[in-house]
């Protein structure tokens, strides 16, 4: 990519010296001039403020939509995120606490980067130290596998294998939090594990080599060297895998049992923040407190999303210092 | 080369969001533009349909539009789901022509049903299905109701086996749970379970959960099928003959709503849903009532009366 875009530079300026083509250089010839450098830029910047102009617009449709439920259906913003009743559709008293449902997505959440980190890291310092040329030929592909299979395949094996599991063997329905966790927690494995491969790649070698001149073993050289060395990548590898497990909607929904308690036990069912989003969405209507609540919900998993990627942000940050 | 087909990249791109951007433009005006191509046409049929909303229905609408379709070769018509309010929002907005619901509009927030003619294209009687390891196949209203609201927690204490309840809800604004809060438990708010929105899932979780309850339509229990109990409620066993005779109280219209003044088009294919066509082969055949069989009726606040 870059290569070609540097070529096409040198190629343009040395065809902008041809004084036939100086002549005619209107607007129009310039946009369809195929060596003209303001072409390549108009759409190299279109590119760009397409993307920039996509993420306003959701960010501030989300607003919009969201805000409706405080400012329009008069719901307190206070009471709707650390309420614990949520049933909108109860005609007498309808109440809108979303707190079980915050709560659920962080749980499911943190517990999926427990159950993935120690695997996930594991699986990267085989591929990146111990066995680099495996690394490559098996563990790559079968990652780059693990990447490829749809949520929806995840939520239909734990829905047929791990919840009769948890069900036969620690009580109760078998949707939990704890399978929600679980299932989620295999499906960030292979993120957490091909970021964490790169960031043990790019500590630098004079590290390693440095290690083993003061007769540090293989073990010493990755547990005292290594891993401390890459260990703000491998924080953000673990974060970018929670932000992928934050926004996990239909495999969780499948398995965790969608309850809107807030669960008292791992082996309770409970919600989260998607779940509740993608079961009600098609049965509310446009413009109902039930949907405008909805969208508030979306509000609040969009700004906790951006918490993360500010978290990524100031690690990686503190990585270049 | 490399430098072209990177260009080449590029615009494609470039070219392929403007496409999307376009396409979403031109979807809100697809309601006006069927209209217009419907009118001018004056013999044959011809234009282009969109119809979504209740996925309970969605199954007859599709087999229906297919027929539909095969008669009217120049018919185009679009069958969605999205679930019963995005059938009321939808139709209402003028995104589908035809909005399917499992509720009244009149009981759907934020419609203005005056706006919205109705139309009664079948009826879909529900029931509690059983976990086979709960020993009941038969339930009071006082103890269905018992066992819904988290009153009961053993099935040992309704005359079934020592083995622990677990609840199976659909999510709020379904008309499953609707029409089932409202028939089933005199409108009492089920206490919390498991929640699960597609009746596939609710029905495979019922099967393989020791003592899981839950709700479905009648078509989704088969005679040869033991995976889960066919729940009668006060003595009366859910069929379509008890059903129709109004002896069951479980069931719901599915409706199709238009605008008030519908197209030449959706006139048509209405006036095919409710005639002998679809309500005589379609509708038994795929589970559903026909309205015609009702002896009683109902409205939108649930009041029943004989026909």
């Amino acid at each position: 990519m870059m290569k070609a875009s540097r070529g096409l530079t040198e190629e343009a300026l040395s065809k902008q010296t041809d004084p036939s083509l100086l002549k005619e250089s209107g607007l129009f010839k310039q946009l369809t001039n195929r060596y003209s450098e303001s072409r390549g830029k108009f759409l190299i910047f279109s590119c760009a403020l397409l993307m920039i102009v996509a993420v306003i617009a959701i960010t501030l449709f989300l607003m919009v939509q969201g805000l409706r439920s405080f400012v329009v259906d008069h719901i307190n913003p206070w009471t709707f995120i650390t309420g614990m009743q949520w049933y909108p559709d109860s005609a007498t008293h309808p109440s809108f606490g979303a707190l079980p449902f915050i709560f659920g997505s962080m749980a499911v959440t943190l517990l999926a980067a427990v159950i993935a980190t120690p695997i996930a890291v594991g699986t990267a310092i085989f591929m990146a130290e111990l066995s680099q040329k495996w690394g490559q030929r098996l563990m790559q592909p079968v990652i780059e596998i693990l990447v490829g299979i749809p949520s929806v395949v995840y939520g239909l094996i734990g829905l047929l294998v791990v919840v009769p599991f948890m069900r036969i063997h620690f009580g109760g329905s078998g949707f939990n939090l704890i399978t929600g966790a679980l299932v989620v927690g295999i499906m960030i494995l292979p993120t957490v594990a091909s970021i964490a491969a790169d960031s043990i790649r790019a500590v630098p070698n004079s590290l390693r080599e440095a290690s083993y001149a003061i007769g540090g073993t293989k073990w010493q050289t990755i547990w005292r060297v290594v891993i401390p060395a890459a260990g703000a990548n491998l924080i953000t590898a673990i974060v970018l895998g929670m932000s992928r497990a934050f926004g996990e909607a239909l495999a969780v929904q499948m398995v965790i049992g969608n309850a809107r308690n807030l669960p008292h036990s791992l082996f309770d069912p409970a919600a989260t923040l998607t779940t509740i989003i993608t079961l009600s969405m098609g049965n509310s209507t446009t413009g109902s407190v039930l949907n405008d609540a909805l969208w508030s919900l979306g509000l609040v998993l969009l700004l906790i999303s951006y918490l993360f990627i500010l978290l990524v942000r100031f690690l990686s940050r503190k990585r270049v210092l | 080369m490399k430098k072209k087909s990177l260009l080449t990249i590029v615009s494609l791109l470039l070219a392929f969001s403007m496409v999307l951007v376009l396409g979403a433009c031109g979807k809100s005006s697809t309601g006006s533009s069927t209209t217009s191509s419907s009118s001018s046409s004056s013999s044959s049929l011809s234009g282009k349909l969109t119809i979504g909303g209740s996925t309970a229905l969605q199954p007859l609408a599709a087999q229906a539009a297919k027929e539909f379709m095969d008669k009217n070769p120049n018919v185009q018509i679009d069958v969605q789901g999205g679930g019963s309010g995005t059938g009321l929002s939808s139709v209402s907005a003028g995104n589908f022509d035809i909005g399917m619901s499992d509720i009244f509009a009149e009981n759907g927030k934020s419609i203005d049903a005056s706006k919205l003619a109705d139309n009664k294209v079948a009826v879909v009687g529900m029931t509690a299905a059983v976990n086979p390891k709960a020993g009941v196949k038969n339930l009071s209203k006082a103890d269905l109701i018992k066992v819904f609201t988290g009153k009961v927690k053993n099935w040992k204490e309704v005359g079934g086996k020592d083995v622990k309840i677990t609840l199976v809800n659909r999510p709020d604004g379904s008309g499953t749970r609707a029409t089932f809060d409202q028939f089933a438990l005199d409108g009492k708010t089920p206490a919390e379970g498991i929640t699960q929105d597609s009746t596939d899932t609710v029905k495979k979780i019922i099967a393989q959960t020791p003592g899981a309850i839950g709700y479905m339509a009648l078509s989704y229990f088969k005679a040869s099928d033991n995976s889960v109990v066919k729940l009668s409620i006060d003595g009366v066993e859910a069929t379509d003959a008890t059903v129709a005779s109004g002896k069951f109280p479980v069931w719901a219209y599915e409706h199709m709503y238009t605008k008030k003044a519908p197209s030449k088009l959706v006139k048509a294919f209405i006036d095919y849903m409710v005639g002998s066509d679809v309500q005589g082969k379609d509708v038994p055949a795929q589970g559903y009532l026909s309205v015609d069989k009702m002896t009683v009726q109902r409205d939108a606040t649930g009041k029943v009366s004989s026909k």
